[in-house]
C-alpha cells in the first residue's frame, strides 16, 4: 500500500510489517488532531486541580475524553474503534495497564476497553501515550456521538456484501470532535452491519446502517434510527430505505440537527432519539430530516469519491495464502475432546478457502466477564503475530477474535490458548454471557452482576450440558440502564432494588440481529441465590418443548413465555 | 462582560434585554431584542434611537427571513447552561441557511472550552461569563490546526484538504 504512515516499532518485540495488516493508518492530519486534543485536555485538567473548573464544567470535558468516575475510582474508556486492535497496540495497553492500573482491563459490549483503577491527575499522561500507537479515548462518554462499531468478523465475514469498516471509519473521523453535536440531549450511538446477519446489535442503536449493495452493484445504505436499549428500550425504524454513499455524512448531520435541536433536554430518561422518533413517529422524523438535508446535500459534506477510495484502500485482503479448505471434521477425528469442542464453538467461517476466524471467550468460570490480564494481552499479542496478521478484533459480545487464522495451524494455536486460559469452548453458550460490571464496580447499580455470572458459570460448568443447550445469549445488567443489554438476551437478567436488597427480574425472548426482539419479563423477581435454579428451569423446559434443530431462542419465539413462566413460578 | 471579538478582548456596546424590558419606553442607546420583539427592533433603530440586535433562546427555532435577518448588524444566541447545544445548531443555520453575513454572538453561559466549538459553528463574537479568563479563551479557541467535519467556519476539512479539494 502506498502512502501509509509507517508504523512505530518498539525494539525488542517480535515485530512484524505492519503493512500487512488491512486496517487504518493515521496520517498527519489524524495524528495532529490526537495530539491537540492531548494538549487541551492536559490543560483542562490542569485548570481542573487548580481549582479555576468547577466540577460541573469539568464533567463533560472529562467524559469526553473517555474518564468517568465510578464507585471506587476513575475509569478510563479507550476506544477500540469499530473493534481493531493491533499487537502493538495490545502490547502498550498492556503496559499501561501495568504502569498505570492493577495489571488488567475491561473489554466492553461496545468495542471499547476500560481501565477501572487510573487515578485523574495521571490520565493525560496515559491518552498521551496512547497517541503514539495511534489510539484515543475521545468521546467514549459523554452526551456526544460514541464510538462507531460494527461486527467483529468485518472484512471476513462468510456472509459479508460491504465492508463495513472503511464506512465506520469515515463516521468515527467526521464525528470526532464535532464541533455542533457534542452537547446533545443524550449519548449518541451508531453501528454499522454489512452482511447477511447483523452481528453488531445495530437494530437497538440510536442510528442502525444496514450497508447492501443495489441491484446495479453498488453500495447504498438502508438507515434507522430511534433504537436504543436503557429504561424504555426500542427498536430503531427504517428513515431511509436507500442513501447513497457519498451523501453519508450530509444525511448524518441532518439527523442529528433535528436530534439536537427537538431532542428532549429536560428529562434524562426522555433525551435519547428514541423518544423522539417515537413522539413525532418514525415518518415525521424521517421529513424532518429530509427537510434538514437537502439543502446540504451537496455542500462540502458531500463525501468526494478519492476520501472513500483512500480510506478503503486501507481495508485490503492481508497477504493470505493460497490454500486448500481443511475439513473441521478431519481436524477433529482423532484430536482431544477440548479441542473438539472448540472446533465447533470458537472457529468460524471465513470468506477465504483455508482459514477461520477464532473466538477467543473472555468468561472462563471466575474471571469476570471481559477481563483480561496484562499477561494476557502480552500473549494474545505474540499469536495474533504468530497466526493472525498482529490483528485482533473485540466482539460486543465481549470477547476477543483473531479474524485471519490458517485452518492447518489451529491446533496449535488452541494448544498455545489453552495454556493461557483463553480456550474455553463456550463462544455462544449460555456461560458466554454478557455482563456489565454493576454493584462492584459502578455506583448506579441496583445489584451485584459480576458474582451473579460466576455462581451461573458454576451451576452451568458441565460442557456436554452446555454444547446440548446451544446457542443462547444469557445478558446481564445491574440497572435498568441495561449496560448488560438484558433485554436483547434470549434469557435477559436485571438487577433491581427491592427495599434496599439486590433482586433480579427474569426475562425471556430478547434477540439482537436483524430480527431483534426484546425480552418478555417473567414475573417477580429472585434471590441471587435462586436465580441459577430459575435459570435451570428455563433450560429443562427449552429442553423439554424444542423441536429438533431449535435454539432457545427458536422455542421461546413458537410457545411463547407461557411454559417459562409456569416452569419458574409452578409450586414446587 | 468581557466581550471577545475578531479574536481579541474589545469593549461590549449592546445590552442583552429581557421580554420585560423590551418596550417601546427605552433610553436611547444599543440593545439585543429578545426576537419575539423583532418589530420593536426593526423600529427602535429606524427611529434613530441605537442600533438594535437580536437574541435568540435556545428553545427557539431561527424561522426568520434572510432580509430580515440582515437588517440587523449582531444577533445573539443564549446559552441558559453551557451543556444545552441547541445553540450550535442554531447559529450553524442563521450562518449557512440563512445566510445572516452579520456578527453572531454568543451569549449567556459562554465558557472558555467551548469556544473552538462555537467559532466552528459561526459565532464570532462572545460575551464570556464574568469569571472566564480571557488568555485561556484565546488560547482554547485556536487549539487545533486541523478539522475532520465541515461547518459554518473557513476549514477545510481534513476529507477534503488530503485531495487538494
Ligand atoms: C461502571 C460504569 C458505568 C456507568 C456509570 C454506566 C452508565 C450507563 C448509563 C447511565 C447508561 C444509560 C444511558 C441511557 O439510557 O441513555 C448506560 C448505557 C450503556 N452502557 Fe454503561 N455504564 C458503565 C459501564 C458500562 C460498561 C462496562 C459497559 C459494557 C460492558 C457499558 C455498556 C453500556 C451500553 C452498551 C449502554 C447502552 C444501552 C443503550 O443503548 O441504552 N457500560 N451506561
Ligand atoms: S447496567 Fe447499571 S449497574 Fe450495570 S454498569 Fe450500567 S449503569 Fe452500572
Amino acid at each position: 500500500m502506498s502512502g501509509r504512515a509507517v508504523f512505530l516499532k518498539l525494539p525488542g518485540h517480535i515485530t512484524k510489517a505492519t503493512d500487512d495488516q488491512s486496517m487504518y493508518k493515521y496520517d498527519d492530519y489524524d495524528q495532529r488532531i490526537v495530539a491537540d486534543r492531548v494538549r487541551q485536555f492536559h490543560d483542562q485538567t490542569q485548570r481542573f486541580l487548580d481549582g479555576k473548573l468547577s466540577e460541573d464544567e469539568f464533567l463533560p470535558l472529562r467524559l469526553q475524553n473517555g474518564l468517568y468516575v465510578q464507585r471506587f475510582a476513575p475509569m478510563l474508556r479507550i476506544a477500540i474503534p469499530y473493534g481493531m486492535v493491533n499487537s502493538e497496540q495490545l502490547r502498550k495497553l498492556s503496559d499501561i495497564s501495568r504502569r498505570y492500573d492493577k495489571g488488567y482491563v475491561h473489554f466492553t459490549t461496545r468495542q471499547n476497553l476500560q481501565l477501572n483503577w487510573p487515578s485523574l491527575e495521571e490520565v493525560p499522561n496515559i491518552l498521551e501515550e496512547l497517541t503514539s500507537v495511534q489510539m484515543h479515548a475521545i468521546q467514549t462518554s459523554g452526551n456526544c456521538i460514541r464510538n462507531t462499531t460494527t461486527d467483529q468478523f468485518a472484512g471476513v465475514a462468510h456472509d459479508e456484501i460491504v465492508d463495513p469498516r472503511p464506512w465506520c471509519e469515515i463516521i468515527r473521523q467526521w464525528s470526532t470532535l464535532h464541533p455542533e453535536f457534542s452537547f446533545l440531549p443524550r449519548k449518541f450511538k451508531i453501528a454499522v452491519s454489512g452482511s447477511v446477519e447483523d452481528r453488531a446489535a445495530t437494530n437497538v442503536h440510536d442510528i442502525g446502517i444496514h450497508a447492501h449493495l443495489n441491484d446495479n452493484g453498488a453500495v447504498r445504505f438502508k438507515i434507522l434510527a430511534g433504537g436504543g436499549l436503557g429504561r424504555t428500550p426500542m427498536i430503531g425504524s427504517v428513515i431511509k430505505e436507500s442513501l447513497e454513499p457519498e451523501h453519508l455524512l450530509s444525511y448524518l448531520y441532518a439527523v442529528l440537527r433535528v436530534y439536537n435541536q427537538y431532542g428532549r433536554r429536560d428529562n434524562k430518561y426522555k433525551a435519547r432519539i428514541k423518544i423522539l422518533v417515537k413522539a413525532l413517529t418514525p415518518q415525521v422524523f424521517a421529513e424532518k430530516v429530509e427537510q434538514e438535508w437537502l439543502p446540504i446535500k451537496d455542500s462540502n459534506a458531500h463525501l468526494p469519491e478519492q476520501e472513500i477510495s483512500r480510506v478503503a484502500s486501507f481495508f485490503t485482503e492481508p497477504a493470505y495464502q493460497s490454500l486448500a479448505s481443511v475439513d473441521l471434521n478431519d481436524l477433529a477425528l482423532s484430536a482431544s475432546v477440548p479441542f473438539q469442542l472448540w472446533l465447533k464453538r470458537n472457529v468460524h467461517l471465513h470468506k477465504k478457502p483455508g482459514y477461520s476466524a477464532v473466538t477467543l471467550t473472555l468468561k472462563a468460570t471466575a474471571d469476570a466477564p471481559g477481563d483480561a490480564s496484562a499477561e494476557q494481552l502480552d500473549a494474545i499479542a505474540d499469536l495474533a503475530d504468530k497466526y493472525s496478521f498482529g490483528e485482533l478484533r473485540v466482539s460486543h459480545e465481549q470477547n476477543l477474535i483473531f479474524a485471519d487464522v490458517q485452518q492447518k495451524q489451529l491446533y496449535e494455536l488452541w494448544q498455545q490458548l489453552e495454556i493461557l486460559g483463553l480456550a474455553t469452548p463456550n463462544q455462544g453458550l449460555l456461560t458466554d454471557m454478557i455482563c456489565c460490571p454493576g454493584g462492584d464496580f459502578c455506583a448506579l447499580a441496583n445489584a451485584r452482576s459480576i458474582p451473579l455470572a460466576e455462581d451461573i458459570q458454576r451451576r452451568f460448568e458441565n460442557i456436554d450440558f452446555l454444547h446440548d443447550i446451544g446457542e443462547l445469549d444469557l445478558n446481564i445488567s445491574g440497572c435498568m440502564n441495561a449496560c448488560g443489554h438484558h433485554h436483547v438476551g434470549h434469557i435477559g437478567i436485571l438487577g433491581v432494588d427491592r427495599k434496599g436488597e439486590e433482586y433480579y427480574q427474569i426475562q425471556v425472548g430478547g434477540a439482537s440481529g436483524y430480527d431483534t426482539s426484546l425480552g418478555k419479563i417473567l414475573g417477580p423477581s429472585f434471590k441471587m441465590e435462586e436465580v441459577p435454579d430459575v435459570v435451570n428451569k428455563l433450560l429443562q423446559t427449552y429442553v423439554k418443548e424444542r423441536r429438533p434443530d431449535e435454539r432457545f431462542i427458536d422455542t421461546c419465539r413458537r410457545i411463547g413465555v407461557e411454559p417459562f413462566k409456569e416452569s419458574v413460578y409452578a409450586a414446587a | 462582560m468581557p466581550l471577545l471579538k475578531d479574536g481579541t478582548h474589545t469593549e461590549n456596546q449592546y445590552k442583552v434585554l429581557s421580554a420585560e424590558e423590551a418596550t417601546d419606553a427605552l433610553p436611547p442607546g444599543d440593545y439585543l431584542f429578545p426576537v419575539s420583539h423583532i418589530e420593536l427592533a426593526l423600529q427602535f433603530q429606524a427611529e434613530g434611537h441605537g442600533k438594535s440586535g437580536l437574541w435568540l433562546d435556545s428553545s427557539d427555532e431561527p424561522r426568520i427571513s434572510t432580509d430580515l435577518l440582515n437588517q440587523f448588524t449582531v444577533v445573539a444566541v443564549n446559552f441558559p447552561k453551557f451543556i444545552d447545544g441547541r445553540g450550535y445548531s442554531i447559529a450553524f443555520l442563521l450562518r449557512e441557511r440563512l445566510g445572516f453575513n452579520g456578527d453572531i454572538r454568543a451569549i449567556g453561559d459562554v465558557l472558555v472550552d467551548q469556544l473552538n466549538y462555537m467559532r466552528r459553528c459561526g459565532f464570532s463574537s462572545f460575551e464570556l461569563r464574568e469569571d472566564q479568563d480571557v488568555e485561556v479563551a484565546v488560547r482554547e479557541m485556536n487549539g487545533f490546526t486541523n478539522f475532520y467535519q465541515t461547518s459554518a467556519d473557513e476549514a477545510i476539512p481534513a476529507y477534503r484538504l488530503r485531495h487538494n479539494l
